[in-house]
Parts: C-alpha cells; sequence; structure tokens
C-alpha cells in the first residue's frame, strides 16, 4: 500500500500549477484517505466524510440504476410486441439500457465533473464531492431517449449558475440535479412531456409508430450475439403493436381517472416499476429499498421522509373529499375531479413520488436545517408537490417544481424554528429561576423542574 | 405519560378526519380504506376499554397502601421500563436527567483503577494561558533561582491584580519560558522532595462573604474558580447567581474522580461548605447515575445534588447547567469548579495548608500500562510516562477532545487531570473513505465500531462547507441549534448568539460536535473567537 501511495505521490504536480494540482488532488483523495492530522481542536476525528455521506446515496441507487437499464430495454421492446415476458430476450434488454443509458451518464459526468474540476482549480480548492450524488442522480430522472447537446447545456446551466454561482457544494440553494432537469423542461418541454418520449427508440412517422432504426452498437452486439446463437436486434423499423401508448399512467390519470389507468397497466405492473417513464423511478419495492437504507444509516433524515410521506396521504385524502367519490363519476367529468378521486396509495404507486421524497429533497445541502423544520419541509414537499401533479393541467407530475420551491423555503422556515428556540430557550430560563427562588425559600423539600414537570423542550431535545 | 396522552390525541384526531374524508365515499365492500380504519377504530375501543379498567386496578392498588415503593402495577410496561436499563435503586427520590444524545468513543487504553504511587515527577508548572481572560504578559514576581513554598504567590495579571496565582509546589524556580510576543508561556519549579505549604489565617467562621473573598484571592485557591459565560477566571466583583460543580468526567479515557476524592472525602466537604458561602443561591453537584451505587460524593452534604445517566457530554458542567439551570450574563452569571478545585480550598480551611494534589490518569492505547497516578497540579509529562518508548506518538495533557497537544517536554494543564497519549495518524489509506478497514469512532450507523478501538489522529477527510444533516443535534443533549450558532459567529449576528446560546457553551461542550462533524470544521475555534468577540462587547 505505501508503495503505490508513494508511486501516485511520484507525480504530483507542483502547487504553482493550480489546475494540474487540483485535478491531481481529486484523483488522489479518491484513490487515498490522505495523511492529514488533526491540528488543534479535537485530536480524533470521526471515520465519516462528505465524501462517504454523499457515496451511500450513489450506493442506494445502484439497484435502480440496474432495473433502470433493464426497463429501457423491456419498455422498448413491450412496444414493438417483441419478448414480452420479463426475462425473455434479457441480453437484449440489458444491452439496449445499456446503450441508451451509459451516454446519458457518461456525458453528466463528463460535464458536470470538467465544471467542478475548473472551478476547483481557478479557486484553488480542493474537489468537492457535491457532483458525486447529483451526477448519479441526474441520468435517473431523465427519459431514456434525451438527446445529449441538451442534457449538457442543462448540467451546465445547473452547475454553474446553480452551485459553483453559490460557491460550491453545500453553499448551494437549490438541489443541482433538479436544477438541470427543470432547465430541460422549460427549455425543451417536447423532450421530457408528452405520451412519446417515455419510451426509447420509438419514432412516429405520420400518425403511425414505429421502432427507429438501429445503430452502429447494437450491430455490433448483434455480430457477438449471433456468433453464441442468441437472439438479436435485427434491422429495426418495425411498426409498434395495436393500440400502444406511450402515455405514462400520471398522463392517462390526468385524463381519464383510474379507470383508465387500470385500462393500460395493472396495478402490480406499477408497483413493480414494468412501466415506461423516466429511467431511475419506476420501481417502488426498489426506492423502498433504498428508503430503508438511507433510514437505517442515517444518511437521509427520517423527519423529511416521514413528513413527506404525511403530507402526501393528508393531501391525497383532502382532494378525495373534495372531488366526487370514485363510482360516482361519469364519462364527461373534467379529468382533474377523476384525477382527485384516486386515492393515495394509488398516486403513490404513480409517479415518481417516492423517488423524489428519498433521494432528492434529502439533500443535505439544500433542505431544511433544524429537525423541526425538516418535518415541515418534508410534508410541505408532498403536499404542495401533490396539489402540482393533480391540478396543473399543462404536467401531470409536481416533484421537481415542489422540492425546488421547498429548497428556495427552507431557510425561511429555520429562521421561524431558530426564532422560536430563542423564545423557548428564554422562557426556559426564567421558569427556571423562578423555581430556584422555591428551592432557596424550601432548601431540600421541593419537586425539581425535571422532566415530570410541566414544561418539556420541543425542537431538538425532545426525547432527551 | 403526556407523550401517550399526546399521541391517543394525535390517532383519535386522524381518525375523525379520516373518517370526515371518507364520509363522501360509499362504503360499497370495496373501500378498503374504509375497513381498514374500522379496524384500527375497535382496536383503539378495546385499547381504551382494557386500559381504563387497568387504571381502576392501579388506583385501587394505590388506595389500598400495598404500592408503596411506587412499581408499575399496570398491565402495560412503562415506555422508560422498555427502551432503557433500570435505573438503580440508589436513584429512587434523586433528581435524575436521563441524556440520550451524545456518544462514548470507545477508546483503548483505560487507566486501571488502582493509584500507582511509584510514579513521581520532579518539575511542575504553572501556565498563565490556561486561565482564560487575563493579559498574555502577566506580572511575575519570582526570578529563576528563587526558592518558593507551595501557595506562594508567583505571578498576577497586571489588570486583575488581587487574583494571586501561586506555586502548586515548594522548591526552585529554574525556568521562566516566554512564548509568543513576549507572553509567558510557563513559570517551572523543580520539586523539593519533601513539600512545604505556607502557613494560612483562615478567617473565622463567622467571617463576611467580603473577608472570605479576599482570602481566596490571596491564598491562590481563587485561579481554579472560572466564571461562565467565558469560562474565564472568575471575577472577583461579581456574585455569581449558583455555582455548579461536575463530579466526575465522562470524556474518552477520562480519570476515575472516585479515586481523587478517595480518602480526602472531609476535605471535599470543607471546600463545599466555604462555597456555599459565596453565593446567595445554590451549590449544585452534578453526579454520575451511571455509578453502580452511592458514591463519596453522593454524601456530601450542603449541595443540591443532580444525577446524570447517559453517555458523554453528560459530565460536562456546561451540559449540567443547561438542565439545571442556565448561565447568562448579568445576573445569570455563575461559578463552575472541578473536583480539584474545591479540594485546594478544602485543604487550605480544613488543614491550612496549599496542597495541590491530584490525581491523574495516565491513559492511551500506545502506553505499556495505563494507570492513575498521584502528583501535583502542572507535573512534567515526560516524567509522567517515564519508562514508556514511544514512536509517532501525540502526547496529550488532557483528553482526545479538549487537550492540548504539549508532547512528552510539556507540563500538566492547569484543569486536567488526565494524558492521553495517541498514535499519529499520518499515514494514507487506500480508499479510506469507502472502505474503513482500519478501525476510526464514528457516530454513524456506517461505520460500525466493534469494541474498543485504537484511534490514531488521522482528520478521515477533508474541510468542506458545513451541511445539514443534524449530527451535531444527535451528540449534543442540550437544546441549541449548534450549526447555526456556529454561522451566526461566522456573520457575527450578535442577536442570534446570545439567542441561540452562546452564552451556555463553552469549548468542551462541542468538542464532540466537531469529533463528529463531516465537514471537518474546527468548531472548538469559531466558539471561541465568538465567546471573545462577546467579551469584548461587553
Amino acid at each position: 500500500m505505501k508503495a503505490l501511495h508513494d508511486f501516485v505521490k511520484k507525480y504530483e504536480p507542483s502547487k504553482e500549477n493550480k489546475m494540474a494540482h487540483t485535478v491531481f488532488d481529486g484523483f488522489y483523495t479518491f484513490l487515498f484517505q490522505p495523511d492529514t492530522v488533526t491540528s488543534d481542536g479535537t485530536h480524533i476525528k470521526d471515520g465519516m466524510d462528505l465524501k462517504r455521506l454523499m457515496v451511500n446515496v450513489v450506493l442506494a441507487l445502484q439497484v435502480l440504476y440496474i432495473f433502470g437499464t433493464w426497463n429501457i430495454g423491456h419498455q422498448h421492446f413491450l412496444a414493438l410486441g417483441e419478448h414480452t415476458g420479463l426475462l425473455e430476450g434479457f441480453h437484449l434488454k440489458i444491452v439496449y439500457g445499456l446503450i441508451q443509458i451509459l451516454p446519458i451518464f457518461v456525458v453528466t459526468h463528463v460535464v458536470g465533473l470538467g465544471i467542478e474540476f475548473f472551478y476547483a482549480g481557478r479557486k484553488g480548492h480542493a474537489i468537492e464531492e457535491g457532483f458525486l450524488v447529483s451526477g448519479a442522480l441526474i441520468p435517473l430522472i431523465m427519459p431514456p431517449d434525451i438527446p445529449l447537446l441538451w442534457l449538457a447545456i442543462a448540467i451546465a446551466f445547473a452547475v454553474i449558475l446553480g452551485k459553483e454561482a453559490f460557491g460550491g457544494t453545500g453553499m448551494n440553494i437549490w438541489n443541482v440535479a433538479l436544477l438541470a432537469r427543470v432547465f430541460i423542461f422549460f427549455a425543451y418541454p417536447t423532450t421530457i412531456s408528452g405520451d412519446e418520449v417515455w419510451v426509447s427508440g420509438i419514432e412516429k412517422v405520420g400518425t403511425e409508430y414505429f421502432a427507429a432504426s438501429y445503430n452502429w452498437a447494437h450491430g455490433l452486439f448483434d455480430w457477438i450475439f449471433s456468433g453464441v446463437g442468441l437472439s438479436q436486434f435485427g434491422a429495426g423499423g418495425q411498426a409498434v403493436v395495436d393500440g400502444w401508448t406511450g402515455a405514462t399512467p400520471l398522463g392517462i390519470a390526468a385524463k381519464e381517472g383510474w379507470e383508465g389507468v387500470t385500462a393500460v397497466y395493472s396495478t402490480d405492473a406499477m408497483f413493480w416499476g414494468g412501466i415506461p417513464g423516466s429511467i431511475g423511478e419506476m420501481s417502488v419495492p426498489l426506492i423502498v429499498l433504498g428508503m430503508i437504507f438511507l433510514i437505517v444509516t442515517k444518511i437521509a433524515d427520517y423527519r423529511v421522509i416521514f413528513g413527506g410521506l404525511i403530507g402526501f396521504v393528508v393531501c391525497a385524502l383532502m382532494m378525495n373529499a373534495i372531488a366526487p367519490p370514485m363510482d360516482a363519476l361519469t364519462e364527461d367529468m373534467d379529468g382533474v375531479f377523476k384525477f382527485m378521486a384516486i386515492p393515495w396509495y394509488y398516486q403513490m404507486i404513480m409517479g415518481s413520488f417516492l423517488f423524489a421524497i428519498t433521494f432528492m429533497a434529502t439533500d443535505p445541502v439544500s433542505s431544511a436545517d433544524t429537525p423541526t423544520g425538516k418535518w415541515i419541509y418534508g410534508f410541505l414537499i408532498a403536499f404542495i408537490g401533490l396539489i402540482i401533479r393533480v391540478m396543473n393541467p399543462a404536467y401531470p407530475e409536481g416533484w421537481m417544481l415542489s422540492i425546488l420551491l421547498m429548497n428556495t423555503f427552507a431557510p425561511l422556515i429555520d429562521h421561524y424554528v431558530y426564532q422560536a428556540n430563542m423564545n423557548r430557550r428564554a422562557k426556559r430560563t426564567a421558569a427556571m429561576a423562578e423555581q430556584r427562588n422555591e428551592l432557596i425559600t424550601k432548601r431540600g423539600d421541593l419537586p425539581v423542574f425535571d422532566e415530570n414537570s410541566d414544561y418539556v423542550p420541543v425542537g431538538n431535545t425532545s426525547g432527551q | 405519560m403526556k407523550s401517550l396522552k399526546r399521541l391517543t390525541g394525535i390517532l383519535s384526531l386522524m381518525v375523525l378526519v379520516n373518517l370526515t374524508f371518507q364520509s363522501q365515499a360509499q362504503a360499497d365492500g370495496g373501500n378498503l380504506l374504509f375497513y381498514g380504519l374500522a379496524a384500527v377504530a375497535l382496536l383503539i375501543f378495546f385499547f381504551i376499554v382494557v386500559s381504563v379498567a387497568d387504571n381502576f386496578m392501579v388506583i385501587e392498588s394505590n388506595e389500598s397502601g400495598i404500592n408503596g415503593e411506587k412499581v408499575n402495577m399496570g398491565l402495560y410496561p412503562r415506555i422508560s421500563e422498555l427502551f432503557s436499563k433500570k435505573t438503580p435503586a440508589y436513584l429512587e427520590g434523586e433528581h435524575t436527567y436521563k441524556l440520550n444524545k451524545g456518544y462514548d468513543i470507545p477508546l483503548e487504553g483505560k487507566a486501571s483503577d488502582v493509584v500507582d504511587g511509584s510514579i513521581s515527577a520532579t518539575r511542575f508548572a504553572v501556565m498563565p494561558p490556561d486561565f482564560i481572560g487575563l493579559k498574555p504578559i502577566p506580572k511575575v514576581i519570582v526570578e529563576v533561582g528563587d526558592s518558593v513554598k507551595a501557595g506562594e504567590v508567583i505571578f498576577f495579571d497586571k489588570k486583575k491584580d488581587r487574583i494571586k496565582f501561586v506555586a502548586p509546589v515548594s522548591g526552585e524556580v529554574i525556568e521562566i519560558n516566554r512564548g509568543l510576543q513576549r507572553s509567558i508561556a510557563s513559570i517551572v519549579i523543580l520539586a523539593d522532595k519533601d513539600q512545604v505549604s505556607r502557613t494560612y489565617t483562615v478567617p473565622a467562621e463567622g467571617a463576611s462573604r467580603e473577608e472570605l473573598v479576599e482570602f481566596l484571592l490571596e491564598s491562590g485557591a481563587w485561579a481554579g474558580i472560572r466564571q461562565r459565560p467565558y469560562n474565564i477566571v472568575a471575577d472577583p466583583e461579581v456574585t455569581p447567581r449558583d455555582i455548579f460543580i461536575s463530579t466526575f468526567d465522562s470524556a474518552p479515557l477520562a480519570a476515575n474522580s472516585q479515586l481523587q476524592i478517595a480518602g480526602r472525602e472531609d476535605v471535599f466537604q470543607a471546600g463545599i461548605d466555604v462555597l456555599r458561602r459565596l453565593t446567595d443561591g445554590l451549590v449544585y453537584l452534578g453526579l454520575d447515575g451511571r455509578e453502580e451505587g452511592k458514591t463519596a460524593f453522593s454524601t456530601v452534604r450542603g449541595a443540591e445534588k443532580r444525577y446524570f445517566i447517559g453517555p458523554h457530554p453528560s459530565g460536562n458542567v456546561g451540559v449540567q447547567m443547561h438542565h439545571i439551570h442556565p448561565a447568562g450574563v448579568g445576573e445569570n452569571t455563575v461559578w463552575t469548579l472541578d473536583v480539584n478545585a474545591v479540594l485546594v480550598i478544602g485543604e487550605i480551611f480544613k488543614n491550612g495548608r496549599y496542597n495541590s494534589e491530584r490525581v491523574v490518569a495516565l491513559t492511551g492505547a500506545p502506553l505499556a500500562a495505563p494507570r492513575h497516578v498521584r502528583t501535583y497540579t502542572g507535573a512534567n509529562l515526560g516524567e509522567l510516562l517515564a519508562g514508556n518508548t514511544f514512536d509517532n506518538v501525540r502526547v496529550i495533557s488532557g483528553n482526545v477532545l479538549t487537550g492540548d497537544a504539549v508532547g512528552a517536554d510539556g507540563y500538566l494543564g492547569y484543569f486536567e487531570s488526565q494524558v492521553t497519549v495517541l498514535k499519529e495518524g499520518n499515514e494514507a489509506e487506500i480508499f479510506g473513505w469507502l472502505l474503513p478497514l482500519k478501525p476510526r469512532g464514528s457516530v454513524s450507523p456506517t461505520i460500525p465500531t466493534f469494541g474498543d478501538f485504537e484511534a490514531t489522529t488521522n482528520t478521515h477527510g477533508e474541510k468542506r462547507a458545513f451541511v445539514v444533516n443534524n449530527v451535531y443535534e444527535s451528540v449534543m443533549p442540550m437544546d441549541v441549534y449548534t450549526q447555526q450558532l456556529m454561522k451566526s459567529i461566522l456573520v457575527q449576528d450578535f442577536e442570534a448568539m446570545e439567542g441561540l446560546g452562546i452564552y451556555e457553551l463553552v469549548e468542551e461542550d462541542v468538542a464532540l460536535a466537531e469529533f463528529a462533524c463531516v465537514s471537518k470544521q474546527p468548531l472548538q475555534n469559531i466558539l471561541r473567537s465568538g465567546l471573545n468577540t462577546m467579551l469584548e462587547q461587553g
């Protein structure tokens, strides 16, 4: 180990060459935990650092990457009516998914990390690990056919204006990954909304849908597969199956309600995730797995997640109360009523609520600071997000917008929590002063201010 | 009981809200939610019936007097019985605070519980920088070569000249070391074989407070009294609201305070009796509720005893004060002492001599035999650690969180009763952030620690901006938003600093948060700069 370390250290550029040194330092600290020792303050330090904190989120996302890769291929072949079984043509689905997802992943990291390296070099500070998570999240929240150029522009926008302009990781006020998505959403809406974009490799010719022709990469794999006797992609260009629609459950629900959704997708499919949508946010069980992992390891704050779940259920129940009951809906009713009538547990398995509340809202930089604030923050994200999802006529999903909105308001929430804390502390000291006077007059035989007395501190001392 | 009430309140409210909402839907047999709620309601109904019946039983048993010891006669276990260790019987009826937040870093190298009499130091130092709130260049009234008795004045502050600082041992002054800008770093005394103390004329039993204060200032015992806020040497002009004494140290590998008082209980009691006369308020003793039975401190008379059960920092006097009665500026100014300072006062009043004897823990994994030794204030660390050979280690006066890395030539700090030796961590670790193969302490569940481990001084990561993952709150058993306080110090927002509780904190209280910080921020330094600003502002 020492030999390897010395070997790497041999190539360390001089400190004057800022850019080269920063880049070296970035890779060096990735490979090794550096040999720095504490200088003043505590003499030992916790083993947890920001890199480790961030990489745990990336670990939790890995199952979603695998599932997402398969699902891209699965949806593609489902549209064509080929290999409709879950494991049929598994190799083709994975390869197809990889051919779609790898360029997205590479572009995301080249652009994002490139900018990060550039700014770190210019400012002469270490490369920070914030993009580790952003870079892992961005591919998962994009449609599989996202044009790479626009993706690159969006990421450049998000990283420069959303992060570096504020001073880098830890200083940004908005979630960088969502900022990239919202940029595409407003700048290139056709690539990220509508019924066509969620299934990869389907083209519209006139009014009919056809598979896009496969490219050289597929050809290369076809050559390999034919060599080992597996099924192959072929030339492409076949027509889709009759009655195919690439619409997401939410897209249907906004117009036709739950009945319309179940006509196309089964509840099981929506739960397990074999439906069209953004790459990583389909599978409820896998997201819940990640959620449990993050909560148990305390990487993500459970308060945001549970606050969000409560907010979601409350908002959905309120909508149910306003809307006519499910079985009283008629054909000619407005779509929004049908959407509102859907109960919360069905709302939850459609769309990307669970993904957003687990991985996006819990971002330890842009979320609220205080424990109490985190409950409020999570609750409001879900509450407002569901309103945006259901009531907004243009786009049937709302987490991106509601999280960015609450990112903006998180400091305000915290401000009031701090004010409450100041008042509470002042009151508490006053109450204790009174008790002290009593204690002095009747030395000894008075019950004392403790956890059984009427005053119970709230906020971050609850449960002390 | 209160939380249970609140829980049932919330539950029934939620049921009510749900039912209201569902009243619009038709319960046609397919409504899962409706049946679910009905089932929950039924369960709650049965629960209430059973609970009411159970309560009658408890009331009955109380009235018939069979429950004299207030044990739980109900059907359900109390929540505290379910999740915590049973509190020992001796705490029954005592004021006990249970702190759940905090962390005991499981370090190797705990001192064994015997006092080794064979080790003794010959050189002792008084270091003016140990006393916060003094001018950097005090007036030194001894010269190299002078011989002094224990308790004789050797220097005092030019501004606060009533407070006298004295020699811890009798002997010859051999060095007066200067630090930055001609400040006095230390005054070293070579101790005599037979210790001689100066003699005192102790004030009479009924002496006024002024006389007592004047005597303590002149005697040299005053130096052990510290004032909160700011942790400065106590101001003789101020009458403290209360006096707080923590009788145990919960820091990693800390010295066992039972050994410090063993055999000197009457001296400690004498010290407490003096302190009672210095305040109009109360003298509070913070005791360790994790002890198995009553200790020598439990029998002290004339002080309000408060027991604290919980991991570090439960032994910090600041944390104890936060729960008993927080400190503040003005009329909320309080004094704090440690066990050794009380013993010094007690010794003067009881036996009429200055005796700075203290039991010091020599700890740390690199030591061959970690143990307690008996020595005097300011002992030379190298002499205490004689017999150990070290390679690439850091010798700390104090504990791993707040101590000073003075090295093997250094001296024990005035307020310290612990020496820690740590291995330096100046070795890079491949993928150390991803695969923590070498043992390290952590409050994070992603880095499990199995039993005690040997810590190093490696930073385990680089400094970053603050992130809001609430790790400070998870180790601070105080109603304080540490991170926001730090930020308000950095931007010099005085109002926020005051409101968020800067007066209640000193470095040792945030030390554990600094240890746990994922961004490796220097919280203790930030806090001290904030305290200095507030001190200057008056």
